[in-house]
């Protein structure tokens, strides 16, 4: 592992010690993030699953409606009274807060001009099947909203998890190790460098033991 | 306040205009990334736009699926669905978790697979 070039100090030791010890907090602390997100990311993703299943069998019902429609109605006809178009659906956006991961809420605003169950377009021209597919479109569109949240969210937790596995994976495999690494080749240059300085100094003691023992030799007998 | 909006061919969208949702038809790439910037303009909230026409710009969804609006949400049209929109969403798990872990391969109606 690449090690980090810095002075064989004890102050870079020290404070190697130091980034290791957060490193290793805040690994920690994303590591249970992302088991937390993943857990919260497994039940929405359920979810989204469930709704779009839901979704399509309800759509594919409008869809059936509206072929009926084109079967009893002349197709132009059909076509006429769809354009009529109705008041604007409007939307309103919440947000909610899944492991600090803005998530939308949408809320469908109850349309005020037309009441939601009667048609926009004329009775008399249409038939009975348009309004059922109407209906039934209608139906399908609530859990197509909440299907859209569910996906949205099922996305959006997605890229967060994705993310943090991303952090956790560079202080596990990158970061951490070349501290490790670092503080092991530090403490090894400060103790070789002791070692050094021991040997040093018990070689000038023996010089000094030596001259002071020649010394004593020919004050005595000399 | 936002807007709702859909894109895909005639037949499949033409009904969501009795609903007072944005309908555009689009049935080529061109138009259909013509209308995905028309939503954007209308502040439409979510997107709803059939599996064959999300099919033709999947470089355009992904462009804009880190975003928090629009949600863009693929539904069959009336010809069927085509499996896209639940092939997004196994592929959300495998993003999120690596594998699919909730066997979308297999038992596509059944109960969950848990492992």
């Amino acid at each position: 592992m690449a090690e980090i070039r810095v002075n064989p100090t004890r102050m870079e030791l020290l404070r190697l010690k130091r980034r290791l010890a957060v490193a290793r907090r805040g690994h920690k602390l994303l590591k249970d993030k992302r088991d937390e997100l993943m857990k919260r990311f497994l039940d929405v993703v359920r979810e989204n699953r469930t709704r779009r299943e839901a979704m399509e069998t309800q759509l594919a019902a409008a869809h059936r409606g509206f072929v009926l429609a084109r079967a009893t109605m002349r197709p132009e006809a059909v076509e006429a009274a769809l354009m009529m178009g109705s008041a604007p659906l409007l939307l309103d956006i919440d947000t909610m807060n899944v492991m600090s991961v803005e998530v939308p809420v949408f809320l469908p605003q109850p349309q005020d001009s037309a009441r939601s169950d009667v048609p926009p377009y004329g009775l008399a021209s249409t038939s009975g099947e348009l309004d059922g597919a109407v209906g039934a479109l209608r139906k399908a569109f609530e859990s197509m909203i909440a299907l859209a949240e569910a996906e949205k969210a099922a996305q959006l937790l997605a890229d967060e998890i994705e993310r943090t596995r991303r952090r956790v994976n560079s202080l596990e495999y990158i970061l951490i190790p070349s501290l490790v690494g670092t503080i092991r080749s530090i403490s090894a240059k400060l103790e070789e460098n002791e070692r050094g300085a021991r040997t040093r100094l018990m070689k000038v003691k023996d010089r000094l033991v030596k001259r002071a023992v020649a010394e004593r030799a020919a004050r005595e007998y000399g | 306040m936002y807007r709702v909006g859909v894109i895909g061919d005639r037949d499949s969208v033409l009904g969501f205009r009795a609903l007072g949702m944005v309908v555009l038809p689009a049935e080529d790439r061109e138009s259909v990334l013509a209308a995905l910037e028309e939503t954007l303009k209308e502040d439409c909230a979510v997107v709803f736009l059939t599996e064959h026409a999300a099919a033709l710009v999947p470089d355009r969804l992904e462009q804009l699926r880190e975003r928090r609006i629009p949600a863009i949400v693929p539904i069959p049209s009336t010809r069927g669905t085509t499996g896209l929109g639940m092939g997004q969403v196994k592929e959300t798990v495998r993003k999120a978790v690596g594998v699919d872990i909730l066997g979308f391969d297999r038992a596509p109606e059944g109960k969950e697979t848990e492992r």
